[in-house]
């Protein structure tokens, strides 16, 4: 396989974090690790369980397979295998997988000498993932509160944890959530837009610079974030969508368990108008 | 500047914060495990409420229904009076106990005649007494094998605590020069859970009797179906109001996966009889009341207080936690719950009653 010009220096040794040399090298463009190892058994070990599950369960429909957390009477014990302990092992897994991937990320941007931006970011995700089936259960006091892992099923799960609090779009934490992620969504569109309007420009004509494009910005609304800034823009709204997100289910239950709309009563008591 | 923006930061904070909860909270599974269906409550706002109930009032326990009925001792008794002198005078003491403890016999009977019937009081009474009769009768799907007492709703009061009256039109609620009406919504009222939704539903629910189930038999609307989101929005205040009621999540009743379908909890069979007999009450029994209140009882617009479900329900499932006070009221439940059990269906036969309801009826699943 032909090697592109920066995995001469992506390809170098060292910058692991344990193990030294061991498993520090690459199968064919894919660098291993022991990171990368311990990815592969989690999700070997995970995905069979998942099968297993699948197995014991009423359907291969690939929409309607569904490995289900225990029932809450379990607590936060270890449940029997068919009564939601294949769900804690494929937990288990999945964390076990999700982190080793970051931790790799983590030893290949050690290896290029660049930021850990993208760990961090993809960090964020599991630490999502985590708030929903480890911190909130265990501030809930059973296992059971986790999602299943199933296509429908963790939507009906969303669904009727969202009405546990009778209308989720009440929740502060979740309005900011979504707000941005809206927004994300367009400083994406928009820096694609303008991406591809400077690089395409009509036959005949050069291709446009920074400068165009900052100028753009700064006719239509009097300000331009510039070619780096719009990057690191995007990361803080794609972080803080996640974070909220998080924030967002970690309050419903431990920190509230009334109707969202009746939290907002703060507002309607303060003595401005009250 | 730094310390004054670190201030304010932290003023917000806390406000926000004290807005909130803290664990461990109760949660109760009713379904199966990873549906989300889940009962969470907080356990010390449940104690505090428990705290803050009066005490139910000691009152002697029923004796032998024999000897001169009280309709044949005394006059004008239209009601009670197959009850023996004894048991009548002990349903007397207790109503005055459950609804008027310190304004006491003089709050319905005028003066020493107390067969006279000048004050609309005791013509209220005699008539909430047929009412709650009717219900501990006809009712047993909602009420069940409890029943109801006059204590159930009034709690001590005169008047009992929640109750709705009709709001004043939505066309005279301007919500500023220019804007227009508030199209009866945005109140945050604590009726409906303080959601922005449509603040009265009860005259559409609890006394008319408009279609609550909107879901439609396809994802899109069709031209059989063209329920609109604002009518949603009627229904989900009415929702509302049922879970503020009760102290329960939506999940109480409703597996959302589907809200029209009826293989969720069997609780849902429940309150579709409980909004029934709601509009029976309001219809049969407050609304006819309108001449005999006087001004100062009624409402805005000149209606008669209607029960909703706060009326009995009060915050929990079970009204008074499910304390069966009816049984030994005689007067209130004639037969009691014994007889009544014959009639009861089970709720395995309600949940079937139900089905086919809803299979009967003209273009329900289009509701």
């Amino acid at each position: 396989m032909a090697m592109l010009s920066f995995e001469r220096k992506y390809r170098v040794r060292g910058g692991t974090l344990i193990g030294g040399d061991l498993f520090d090298f690459w199968v064919g463009p894919f660098y291993v690790g022991f990171f990368g190892v311990t990815t592969i058994f989690f999700t070997f070990v995970g995905v069979a369980m998942i099968l297993w599950g699948a197995a014991l369960g009423p359907t291969w429909n690939l929409w309607q397979i569904s490995i289900a957390p225990p029932d809450l009477k379990y607590g936060l014990r270890l449940a029997p295998l068919r009564e939601g302990g294949i769900w804690q092992v494929v937990t288990v897994c999945a964390i076990g997988a999700f982190g080793s991937w970051m931790l790799r990320e983590i030893e290949i941007s050690r290896k290029l000498g660049m930021g850990l931006h993208v760990p961090f970011a993809f960090g964020m995700a599991i630490f999502g993932y985590v708030t929903l089936v480890v911190i909130r259960p265990v501030l809930m006091g059973a296992w059971g509160h986790g999602f299943p892992y199933g296509i429908f099923s963790h939507l009906d799960w969303v669904s009727n944890v969202g009405y546990q609090y009778l209308h989720f779009h009440y929740n502060p934490a979740h309005m900011l959530a979504i707000t941005f992620f809206f927004t994300t969504a367009l400083a994406l569109s928009m820096h694609g837009g303008l991406v591809l309007s400077a690089t395409n420009p009509p036959k005949g004509e050069v291709v446009k610079t920074p400068d165009h494009e900052d100028t753009f910005f700064r006719d239509l609304i009097g300000y331009s974030v510039g070619t780096l800034g719009i990057h690191r823009l995007g990361l803080f709204l794609a972080l803080a969508a996640v974070f909220f997100s998080a924030v967002c289910i970690v309050i419903s239950g431990p920190f509230w368990t009334r109707g969202w709309p009746e939290w907002w009563n703060w507002w309607l008591a303060l003595p401005v108008w009250s | 500047m730094i310390t004054t923006r670190l201030t304010i930061a932290a003023v917000a904070a806390v406000v926000l914060l004290s807005a909130c909860e803290r664990p461990p909270m109760k949660a109760e599974q009713n379904g199966y495990r990873g549906t989300g269906m889940v009962q969470i409550t907080n356990p010390r706002i449940a104690a505090a409420q428990k705290a803050a109930l009066p005490a139910v009032p000691e009152l002697p326990p029923p004796g032998p229904n024999d000897g001169p009925k009280a309709k044949d001792t005394y006059q004008n008794v239209q009601v009670l009076g197959d009850l023996s002198v004894a048991e009548f005078t002990r349903h007397m003491v207790a109503i005055t106990q459950w609804v008027a403890p310190t304004q006491g016999c003089a709050y319905c009977h005028a003066g020493a005649n107390f067969a006279d019937d000048s004050l609309y009081t005791k013509v209220v009474a005699r008539r909430m007494i047929q009412m709650t009769r009717h219900l501990n009768t006809d009712w047993n799907k909602h009420v069940g094998q409890t029943g109801v007492t006059c204590y159930t709703c009034h709690r001590g009061q005169p008047v009992p605590t929640y109750m709705t009256f009709d709001p004043v039109t939505p066309k005279n609620n301007r919500v500023g020069v220019g804007l227009g009406d508030d199209a009866g919504q945005n109140k945050a009222v604590p009726s409906i859970a303080s959601a922005s939704l449509p603040y009265d539903p009860f005259s559409h629910y609890l006394s008319g009797d408009e279609p609550i189930r909107v879901g439609g038999p396809a994802a899109l609307p069709t031209p059989e179906h063209r329920t609109s989101i604002k009518q949603a929005e009627f229904t989900y205040a009415l929702m509302m109001h049922m879970s503020k009621s009760l102290g329960v999540n939506c999940t109480f009743c409703h597996n959302t996966h589907s809200f029209q379908a009826w293989d969720g909890p069997v609780q849902r069979v429940t309150a579709w009889y409980g909004i029934r007999m709601a509009r029976d009450l309001n219809n049969a029994y407050m609304d006819p009341l309108q001449k005999t209140f006087p001004p100062h009882r009624l409402g805005p617009t000149g209606d008669v207080a209607n029960v909703n479900c706060s009326t009995c329900h009060q915050g929990v499932n079970k009204p008074l936690g499910g304390l069966q006070m009816a049984k030994d009221w005689p007067g209130l439940w004639p037969g009691g719950p014994a007889t009544s059990a014959q009639n009861a269906d089970t709720l395995d036969q309600l949940q079937r009653t139900v089905t086919r309801l809803s299979q009967a009826e003209p273009g329900a699943a289009a509701r």
